[in-house]
């Protein structure tokens, strides 16, 4: 496997009023391989979206990313990039694609003028070659008459259509690596079901890494390699896909599980999360999940680190250290 | 049960406007929509932007004048009210939204925004109304000191539970509810879904739920009617609807829904196309641009099929007795 994205403790902090600084993301360490994806799961507010800008730099001020942070590209230290060489792997070797394509589109210009726009910039071809693979493009995103849209304006497309041109202008570029930040949650479902198959599609031909930023446990499991959990900031549980799915460890991954209506299976009351999530302002010292856990015990002062529960599996709770949690780690890997 | 709520040929149209659509035909919104609700029950509303499910769920209410058709709520035929009995009436029925802050005046506190409507309707006087909205608080799950406090200091949760305590604060036997959970986080959507499932079991409330999301509509209704471009196309009891669907639209929103289990290899059907403009509705059947039905044929272009009983639901398909499960074509 050949490692394209390498993120070690990376922090984001923000000002607070008080003058201190406070951290949404705090000390996530993740992985992606050629052709993986890896899905990044949570709340509103848990920090994973924050997490996918600062892979390109693109924190919004007056945040910033902390010193100690590493993220490297294959063999390139990102946070070391200035000026023109920072731009360059934007979109050249992560591509992102966002929930609303709308906003992300120029109503001004055409579908087709907006992916060559993305050719051009990073490949020096001429005007006619460019609106030749921009065309290749739709194709490849299975967009309907992708003659006919290749002239349409983004207010002309549907909101299916709208997110295929935005992932055909993402992939304009042959990133190596495609951000998905919440992709089809604002679309139908039907429609979702098309673009998920395309990205697939695309990670399958095209050999591409996909990091897949979600809330619905649901898309992640037709689709993901594997998955990390994240809560206040942090990578809470990560594993494989099915061993997440068949042993989700952690209380907070439980809570989730169990708080998700289901389309079969018996009918039961659904069992919440009690409370809210937190604010990044007021996380909780030790374990942050402590308030809402209803597993939380004596030790859940202290913060607990990634601990291993399974194969290549880990959950950061202190449970994994409970003699139980011990029993079946050593049944399931022996 | 009894019947608390009918609908019969419900129609709303909305007149294209703007500079340049003078002559455009009326966008179709709801074209022909009948059912009922019983006392204490919740229907559910199913589809996808722009099939008129909230267009419904606006004019049963009479948020918006209907275009045609009729509609009885207790007796009284909601269309023929003048004024005066119409806000009688809005007592008996209300409405929440999917986004309740949008619907909460930022400069009134909580507490003034949930008595408002017992003020309106004089259902109590002085120091009563406030002991009344303090009980709404806790009934929503919410400490009664908060109704001095102001909507932006809440979150997304604690907002649907305001909208919420301020629907019941005029003791409603029905409520719409608009995509009430469509916006909120996954363990912040199980709460709202249990107290919403409470307050039915200990005021008798009927809901008529609107959603797009089938697996919290298993969850919460006993009913489902399925709408596309404008029509019901399929409706019954909720688990046959879902585990033997007869309309090949239902059968295609079931089949996209994620399912959180990597182990199960469900079929999807993936629907070709877009949906029709509800201005231009396509002749004969409303879906039979976007069909996969393997026994679709010229009579689909023509002839508008109506809703009748196939097996266990109601179905508006001609060959809904052929119907195929989405799993048999998979294996095809």
């Amino acid at each position: 496997m050949t490692r394209v994205l390498d993120v070690r403790d990376l922090s984001v902090s923000f000002p607070a009023a008080d003058g201190r600084r406070f951290h949404p993301v705090d000390g996530v360490s993740l992985t992606l391989d050629r052709g993986e994806t890896l899905a990044l799961v949570g709340e509103s507010g848990c920090g994973k979206s924050l997490t996918s800008l600062a892979l390109l730099r693109l924190v919004p001020a007056p945040g910033r990313v902390d010193a100690g942070s590493v993220i490297r590209l294959g063999d390139t230290d990102v946070l070391a990039l200035k000026g023109e060489a920072l731009r360059r792997i934007r979109g050249r070797r992560i591509g992102m694609i966002f929930q609303d394509p709308m906003t992300s589109l120029n109503p001004v210009f055409t579908a087709g003028d907006q992916i060559a726009e993305g050719i051009r910039a990073h490949f020096r071809v001429s005007k006619s070659e460019a609106r030749a693979r921009a065309l290749r493009l739709l194709e490849e995103v299975g967009i309907p008459d992708p003659e006919e849209r290749l002239d349409a304006y983004p207010h002309q497309l549907s909101g299916g259509m709208r997110q295929r041109v935005m992932i055909a202008i993402a992939l304009a570029a042959e990133p190596e690596i495609l951000v998905a930040d919440e992709p089809t949650t604002a679309l139908d479902v039907t429609v979702q079901a098309q673009i998920l198959e395309v990205l697939d599609r695309l990670r399958r031909s095209r050999g591409m890494a996909v990091l897949l930023i979600t809330h619905d446990l649901g898309i992640v499991a037709g689709r993901a390699d594997r998955v990390a959990v994240m809560y206040a900031g942090q990578i809470v549980e990560e594993a494989g896909t099915a061993e997440l799915f068949a042993h989700p460890s952690h209380p907070y991954t439980q809570g989730l599980f169990a708080s998700v209506p289901r389309i079969t299976g018996p009918l039961r009351r659904l069992t919440p999360i009690r409370g809210t999530v937190p604010p990044p302002t007021e996380w909780p010292s030790g374990c942050r999940f402590r308030p809402r856990c209803p597993q939380a015990f004596d030790k859940s002062v202290l913060a607990p680190e990634l601990m291993p529960v399974g194969p290549g599996h880990r959950m950061r709770c202190w449970l994994a250290e409970e003699p139980a949690a011990q029993v079946e780690l050593s049944r399931r890997s022996g | 049960m009894t019947s608390l709520l009918q609908v019969q040929d419900l129609v709303k149209y909305y007149a294209s406007s703007g500079l340049f659509r003078g002559g455009d035909p009326p966008v179709r919104a709801v074209d022909g929509v009948s059912f009922e609700v019983m006392r204490g029950e919740t229907l559910a509303l199913v589809g996808e932007s722009g099939c008129g499910k909230s267009s419904v769920g606006r004019t049963v209410i009479r948020l918006q004048e209907p275009t045609s058709g009729r509609v009885v709520f207790e007796d009284n035929d909601v269309f023929a009210l003048d004024r005066k009995s119409l806000r009688r009436l809005r007592r008996r029925m209300q409405i929440i939204f999917q986004d309740p802050y949008s619907s909460l005046n930022p400069r009134m506190t909580v507490g003034a925004a949930i008595a408002e409507g017992i003020e309106i309707h004089r259902l109590a006087v002085g120091a009563e109304i406030g002991r009344r909205v303090g009980a709404l608080l806790e009934e929503v799950g919410l400490d009664p000191g908060y109704a001095r406090r102001y909507p932006h200091e809440f979150s997304g949760g604690q907002r649907q539970r305001i909208g919420i305590a301020r629907a019941l604060a005029v003791e409603p036997s029905f409520i719409v509810c608009d995509e009430p959970v469509s916006a909120l986080d996954v363990s912040v959507q199980a709460q709202v879904l249990n107290l919403l499932a409470d307050l039915q079991r200990d005021r008798g409330l009927a809901y008529l739920f609107i959603a797009h999301d089938l697996a919290v509509v298993r969850q919460i209704a006993r009913r489902v009617a399925v709408m596309y471009l404008g029509r019901i196309v399929e409706s019954g009891p909720t688990e046959p609807l879902l585990s033997n669907p007869r309309h090949p639209y239902t059968v295609a929103l079931r089949s996209a829904v994620p399912e959180p289990d990597p182990g199960r290899k469900h079929a999807r059907i993936v629907l070709s196309g877009d949906l029709p403009s509800p201005s231009k509705p396509p002749p004969g059947c409303p879906f039979h641009t976007r069909c996969w039905h393997p026994a679709r044929d010229e009579r689909c272009r023509i002839e508008v099929p109506l809703l009748r009983p196939v097996e266990e639901t109601f179905a508006a398909c001609h060959y809904a007795e052929l119907t195929p499960a989405a799993e048999a074509l998979a294996e095809a």
